[in-house]
């Protein structure tokens, strides 16, 4: 399998705290790769560095061979690197429609069409419709977002990095928070997306990351750990040594 | 590769997919959708209310052209503030740069017979504050609320004493003197009594709302909305969110400049006082007041500080600030963490097409 998305010696400092250190992480196409740690180890770290919120102190992003480590989020958006919020990031007094739809115009090349109205192109009306509908949110679409529950503002969450439509879709726990009778509904949206989205899941429920993930990557102290098949990793003595042994016997 | 869970696809039936059951429910949805979308756009009876009462106001207060004509021209410079702070959450206690860059220009224009034309030098004006804002705008992209109210104050300032500095121009404190403005367009002649004044100030106002108008209600006012609301989110479905600010910031520079030549050409004079502190905060009060981010909140607002301004100073002469000062407290107060809550039923009125003009969806 080719590689989608790749890091090279990725390192990021804050002043004398090392987040990220010398991480080489490869991502193939159409894998569902589970970036998974403890606490404190760096992922949502990671994440802000393949998606430009964070700039590495030395290293390179490659997304299909080409260097993105230089460029601005909205660029790495555009070449199809999106991504969703540990915690939410959503336009409170929006609603669902108008969140989509403004993601997808953003992606048709529309957004910043200021002589013409909001609504009156088709091509935008249509994905909008479909991406409502793949996500259960067509039931809420016209609610604003701030008074969503929060398991339907969970779902907007991947649905708005979903309308992006992106090769490689990065999700920041997305189950996080939701409880435990909601939670099903988000495994079920992640687990349908399309085969051809490369998924990189950042999760600390190991049930999630068994059921869904093709290959694991660990990630301690800013370091890539272990990386492997789920079966390799969850045998890996030293992985069970710094974090499975907790979650998984506990 | 294989994925055993990629065959579970509960998304069966979408849009997509187009079986043809889900797709005719998707058709009905796909109206609403866009019904839905385009519901920001629609004219609700408040507004064309609101604007046959200001057609009204021409024929029904004849006496009192001038102030209204005053009226109209705050009215337009608070809607370019609610271009900037309303949509795109940029606070700024500088808008008077830009008024003033335009009501110099005006000024000058006139005074040295360059355009006498009165829309003509209005246009230039306009472009000319347009600029100094797509100059000045890069200075507000970084930084917080704070940060920006003293970049924008800074910029007035410094225009303001460039303003004063070269008095062989601008004729420094005493104002600019000397300056005739021709009649609109070659026809109408500015009267006495502001019949012209208003009736242009008004047709100017008009154009420029309607622009704005749809500006705001845009995909592009619609991610001017987002950056408001969330700038790192905006970023991460692909919006250029700094350009974007540079763009609205530069619009409204240009709103103003025209607003603030509309006053030199209805008034035929202008002073240091366009580009002062004073008038940067007014107008932030007039807007406070009237309230944010639904574009009729400057021109309500307008009305209501120049008809208390007026009614105040009858009653107590030397003391009218004191009252606009409490009023302001008590609008914060009362507003709680919204600035413009108290504005909330008006708004509401205006947004009435929702439910009124599209079938609710279930």
């Amino acid at each position: 399998m080719p590689t989608v998305l790749e890091t090279i010696d990725l390192d990021k400092h804050f002043g004398g705290i090392i987040a990220a250190n010398k991480v080489s992480l490869r991502v193939e196409k159409g894998a569902r790769h589970a970036l998974i740690g403890p606490n404190g180890a760096g992922k949502t770290t990671v994440i802000n560095l393949l998606t430009g919120v964070l700039r590495p102190t030395s290293g390179r992003i490659l997304l299909d061979g080409q260097n993105i480590t230089q460029l601005e989020p909205h660029q790495r958006v555009r070449l199809g690197i999106a991504r969703t919020f540990q915690i939410n990031q959503l336009f409170a007094d929006l609603t669902p429609i108008e969140t989509l739809g403004l993601a997808v115009s953003e992606r048709l090349g529309s957004g910043s069409d200021w002589w013409r109205l909001v609504g009156t192109k088709s091509g935008v009306t249509d994905e909008t419709v479909s991406l409502l509908e793949r996500f259960g949110l067509a039931d809420v679409m016209d609610e604003r977002t701030a008074v969503l529950p929060y398991g339907k503002q969970r779902l907007l969450e991947i649905a708005l990095a979903f309308a992006c439509k992106p090769r490689v879709l990065l999700l920041d726990e997305p189950a996080a928070g939701v409880p435990e009778a909601e939670r099903h509904e988000i495994l079920a949206t992640i687990e349908a997306l399309p085969a051809d989205v490369t998924v990189l899941l950042i999760e600390h429920d190991m049930d999630i990351v068994f059921t869904f993930a093709d290959r694991i990557s660990v990630l301690v102290n800013g370091e890539l750990f272990v990386e492997g098949a789920p079966d390799d990793v969850a045998r890996d003595p030293r992985v069970k040594a710094v974090y499975l042994g907790e979650a998984l016997d506990g | 590769m294989t994925h055993p869970l990629a065959n579970q696809d509960i998304t069966q039936g979408t849009a997509q997919s187009g079986a043809p059951s889900a797709s005719q429910a998707s058709s009905s949805v796909s109206s609403q959708v866009s019904a839905r979308l385009a519901a920001r756009a629609r004219w609700s009876v408040f507004e064309i209310v609101f604007w046959l009462v200001v057609i009204a106001s021409i024929f029904l207060l004849p006496n009192r052209h001038l102030i209204l004509a005053e009226i109209a021209i705050l009215g337009l410079f608070a809607l370019s503030l609610d271009l900037i702070l309303g949509y795109a959450g940029i606070i700024s206690l500088g808008q008077a740069a830009f008024f003033g860059v335009g009501a110099y220009a005006a000024g000058l224009l006139a005074k040295y017979e360059i355009v006498t034309e009165p829309v003509l030098a209005l246009l230039l004006a306009g472009v000319l504050a347009t600029a100094v804002g797509f100059v000045t705008s890069f200075l507000v992209l970084r930084g917080s609320d704070l940060t920006r109210l003293m970049v924008t104050l800074g910029v007035a300032l410094v225009l303001r004493e460039i303003a004063n500095k070269f008095s062989d121009i601008t004729g420094g404190a005493d104002g600019l003197q000397g300056v005739t403005i021709k009649p609109v367009l070659g026809l109408f002649r500015f009267d006495l009594y502001g019949h012209t004044a208003y009736c242009y100030t008004l047709a100017v106002l008009f154009l420029l709302f309607l622009l704005a108008r749809r500006i705001v209600n845009s995909p592009f006012g619609l991610s001017l909305l987002s950056i408001k609301g969330n700038p790192l989110r905006a970023s991460a479905i692909g919006i250029a969110v700094n350009w974007r600010l540079v763009a609205i910031y530069t619009v409204s520079a240009g709103y103003a400049g025209i607003a603030g030549a509309l006053l030199t050409q209805t008034t035929a004079f202008a002073s240091l006082d366009v580009l002062s502190f004073d008038r940067s905060a007014d107008v932030l009060l007039v807007l406070i007041i009237g309230g944010t981010g639904y574009l009729y909140g400057g021109l309500i607002g307008a009305v209501l500080f120049k008809f208390m301004q007026d009614w105040l100073a009858n009653i107590t002469p030397q003391y009218w600030q004191f009252w606009i000062g409490l009023l302001l407290v008590i609008i914060v107060l009362v507003g709680r963490d919204r600035l413009t809550g108290w504005t909330m039923p008006v708004r509401r009125m205006i947004e009435k097409r929702w439910s009124a003009a599209t079938p609710k969806g279930s």
